[in-house]
């Protein structure tokens, strides 16, 4: 008996020590960094005015990236998050061109990501079928609403949806499909969709009302100390940090990268969940979009390219694990400080664009190496 | 307890005339089992005699082609594993199924969680963890700790603690004392026990007689999916239940010519890996077949593979030739090793690359100018060991996937023959294929071990591991016996019999005679 009770509280002892370690460890880094710049650029990395725009540099970033830690925790992964953003900010210039209001504009960019994040989620649970019949049906009544009558070309788009969904339910059923195919195939298919929508041009809205100073400052009140796209992306992250933390659907998104099987047996709704995660996170990329689009002042078709590895690269330094089951918010938004500390620190320096790439990619192994190690003295 | 006289409310558990096939094979023909309440049932048989089977039909992940089911005398139809779940059966299988990086409580909990709304009421998930944790008598076990921090034997526990806390009727423990200490098997029993008093209908599945003696009530014996016997466990004699194990006819299918041993070629002195083997030693000679007996989980794969490099040996000697020491499984290639893994479609072979791919995998060279592999070399050097060991296939190009488990299995070996190696190392060669691929596979050792004069081939060495006891005392020469991790003195077939093997293999005999 007396081994099994002393072997469990050292078990634990030794478990907290690691788990410290893990939460500790991209922030350990973050801090290194910064003395580094601190110490090489001097003053001028150090002025308040730099702190702010670094958190603004990562406002984007991280945005977006919070919503990829969820993807990414539960075993997935999102390759089309630049295209997201892209997409987003051409849909919010193009509603503010027509003289929508600011908020409704924002709601449709927001609204962007979490359908994109719905046809996502679905095609990865096997739904790609429903998925086809959904845009075929929506296609159908874009193309003809300027050629017939409004009510015939709602009705042949129902139809079109109608019998590809019969089509899907009686023939295709569902077919999953891995979310690195999924995402990698709406990498492109959203870019498209965003050089479409804008003509393959940059989108300049005549009047932006509120959204256009989301990324600046405001002069007054919090705003005034940081901008209030710093301020969405710590509100955001402090409600994704509670939601993984303290409602089912946060710990079935654990369960599900840890090993989806059990979870399965145990009775967690695998699928629903999943199709949950993908909406979520994918409105984060559409809330990123917003910032972005406020940044720019313009809806551009052609921003954000690359910012899908940028992304991932935050959350896998913040020590999330590519095959599911770990991550944290936290780690996720210091994974994203970090690289803009480097970013922003090489160029105080007058180093040229290749040493950040460089430097970045180093610190993407590192990390990843560093969080072996870690795990390896836990086993 | 015992066999008590009929009690009126029906049992725990009924399962009657059980029918199972996969195309051809019987696995099941019409078993039945009955476990009431507060029983221990110890469900024995000897590997492949149909005791997963019947298990997974309980847990509903395969369906029974004839056959009913009862809980409680309530027809019981489970459509799926969570079917069988809800109902009240829970499976403890030996690999476990918990989420390594959540913690005990939320593996206890998994699926039921506590919640308000969309929120987890984490004060009362941990109230419930421990509550169950309490039940199994393991306070000591944190709720907070992180299951991949946990031993096997702990991990265990969090499983029995999980089906507690669901609130089961029919806990079925498979194999679960197999990667457990002494001291844990101990109080794995003690906690057997307590949830025997608390009501639970236990059937606990187990190779070691020893251990069913010691813990169940009564026993079925199942043998080539039939019932062949059973009765209360306190007083059977362990030799009749291994009487009922192993008795059937061995067909003579093992075609056995005079062999000459000659050299030793494969030298093992005390071997250790990090879990398994504990100790092993053997010599293999020239023109030998030589059986590794056993229980699965004994350690006989893990010998192979720490021979073969595929694990670290952790002390003890090998030698092959005269190479001494261990080695990689490439460098085992060109010292004239080869070995056919257990698992053939996860290492064995990769499964969607061509018959040709397959075969010539090992020594890539000769099959075209600078080294390049022109890949009708590869065709043409494929076909004679496709018609050597009459593999059915359309051409060398087909993909492995496209062939029956028998043909592939024979492209396995081919690769050992095309790289010409000297010591074969056959890891259940004939696992799992039809009769007429093992007597081919039969006649293939047969002719390896005699090798051919005229033909110039010399004998070669074989190292036959093998669940199916006719088949060891059919092919080989000698055969040694491993029981958990250790490997017994290679006696002649001749001083052996299946009850013999069985008994030093289940623990019941000392590993020396």
């Amino acid at each position: 008996m007396s081994a099994g009770r002393s072997t469990s509280p050292a078990a634990g002892r030794r478990g907290r020590a690691l788990t410290l370690l893990g939460t500790l460890g991209p922030l350990i880094g973050l801090a290194f960094v910064w003395l580094l710049f601190a110490v090489l650029v001097g003053v001028d990395f150090l002025k308040w005015d730099n702190q702010r725009l670094m958190l603004l540099q990562t406002a984007v970033v991280g945005t977006a990236a919070v919503g990829a830690t969820l993807i990414i925790i539960s075993g997935g992964i999102d390759l089309s998050v630049g295209s997201m953003i892209a997409l987003g900010t051409v849909v919010v210039a193009l509603l503010l061109k027509i003289g929508a209001d600011p908020s409704l504009a924002a709601l449709g960019g927001i609204g962007a990501g979490l359908l994109v994040g719905a046809a996502i989620g679905a095609i990865v649970i096997g739904h790609v079928g429903r998925v086809a019949a959904a845009v075929v049906g929506a296609m159908t009544v874009l193309w003809t609403w300027d050629a017939i009558a409004p009510l015939l070309s709602v009705a042949a788009g129902v139809t079109a949806f109608a019998v590809l969904l019969l089509f899907n339910e009686y023939i295709i059923k569902r077919i999953p499909i891995a979310p690195f195919i999924v995402t990698l195939g709406m990498w492109g298919a959203l870019r498209g969709a965003a050089k479409g929508l804008g003509d393959n041009q940059p989108v300049y809205p005549d009047d932006l009302g509120w959204l256009g100073g989301l990324m600046a400052n405001t002069g007054h009140g919090l705003g005034s100390l940081l901008p209030p796209g710093v301020w969405i992306l710590l509100l955001l992250a402090l409600v994704m940090a509670g939601v993984l933390r303290y409602t089912r659907f946060g710990r079935h998104i654990f369960a599900i990268g840890s090993n989806e099987q059990t979870a399965r047996l145990a009775g967690v709704h695998v699928a629903r969940t999943k199709l949950l995660i993908y909406i979520v996170g994918i409105g984060c990329a559409g809330l990123a979009a917003l910032l972005q689009f406020s940044y720019l002042n313009m809806g551009d078709p052609t921003t954000a390219e690359g910012y899908e590895l940028k992304v991932i690269a935050a959350v896998v330094i913040g020590g999330a694990s590519l095959s599911g089951g770990e991550g944290s918010i936290r780690g996720t938004i210091v994974g994203a400080l970090i690289m803009t500390v480097v970013d922003n620190g090489c160029t105080k320096l007058g180093l040229d664009n290749w040493v950040q790439d460089i430097a970045t990619g180093a610190i993407i192994v590192a990390a990843v190496a560093l969080d072996r190690l870690r795990h390896r003295r836990g086993e | 307890m015992g066999q008590t006289s009929p009690s009126p409310e029906p049992p725990r558990l009924r399962m009657e005339g059980v029918r199972k096939a996969f195309g051809a094979t019987v696995a099941l023909a019409g078993v039945d089992l009955d476990v009431r309440a507060g029983e221990v049932h110890a469900l024995v048989g000897e590997n492949g005699a149909g005791k997963s089977t019947l298990m997974k039909i309980l847990s509903g992940a395969l369906h029974a082609d004839a056959g009913r089911m009862w809980l409680d005398g309530v027809p019981y139809r489970p459509r799926t594993p969570i079917d069988g779940r809800r109902a009240g059966v829970a499976m403890i299988y030996q690999e476990l199924s918990l989420a390594p990086h959540l913690s005990v409580m939320e593996n206890i909990l998994l699926g039921v969680e506590p919640a308000f709304g969309p929120l987890l009421r984490w004060g009362e998930l941990r109230r419930r963890a421990a509550e169950a944790l309490r039940r199994i008598g393991r306070e000591d076990i944190r709720p907070e700790a992180i299951v991949s921090t946990l031993s096997v034997a702990e991990r265990q526990l969090v499983e029995i603690a999980r089906s507690v806390a669901v609130g089961c009727r029919v806990l079925v423990l498979d194999e679960p004392t197999s990667s457990l200490t002494q001291a844990d098997i101990e109080r794995l029993f003690d906690l057997i026990r307590r949830l025997k008093v608390d009501g639970h209908a236990i059937v606990y599945i187990s190779h070691v007689l020893e251990e069913v003696r010691a813990i169940a009530d009564n026993f079925t014996v199942l043998r080539d999916g039939l019932t062949v016997g059973g009765g209360a466990a306190g007083d059977v004699d362990v030799n009749d239940i291994v009487t009922m194990m192993v008795g059937r006819d061995v067909h003579d299918l093992y075609p056995r010519s005079m062999r000459a041993p000659g050299e030793v070629v494969l030298q093992i002195e005390r071997i250790a890996g990090v879990r398994l083997p504990v100790s092993a030693s053997l010599e293999l000679r020239r023109g030998e077949v030589l059986g590794i007996a056993g229980l699965i989980g004994a350690g006989r794969t893990e010998l192979l593979r720490a021979v073969f490099g595929l694990e670290p040996v952790t002390s003890g000697r090998v030698r092959v030739g005269g190479h001494v020491g261990p080695a990689s499984p490439s460098r085992r290639w060109l010292q004239g090793v080869g070995l056919v893994s257990e698992d053939r479609s996860r290492e064995g072979l990769a499964v969607n690359l061509t018959i040709a791919d397959n075969l010539t995998m090992p020594r890539l060279r000769g099959l075209g100018p600078l080294g390049l592999i022109m890949p009708r070399s590869q065709h043409r050097a494929s076909l004679p060991w496709i018609d050597r060991l009459g593999i059915r296939c359309t051409s060398p190009s087909q993909p492995v996937d496209a062939l029956s488990g028998g043909n592939q299995q024979k492209v396995a070996v081919a690769r050992l023959l095309y790289t010409d190696v000297d010591v074969l190392l056959l890891d259940e060669p004939t696992r799992g294929i039809d009769v007429g691929s093992k007597a081919h596979i039969y006649r293939l050792i047969d002719e390896l071990a005699r090798g051919d004069p005229d033909a110039g081939r010399a004998p070669r060495a074989v190292l036959l591991i093998s669940s199916y006891l006719p088949e060891l005392l059919g092919t080989c020469d000698r055969i040694a016996v491993m029981c958990r991790g250790r490997l017994g003195e290679a006696r002649p077939v001749r001083e052996l019999d299946e009850h013999r093997i069985m008994l030093q293999a289940t623990g019941a005999e000392g590993a020396t005679i």
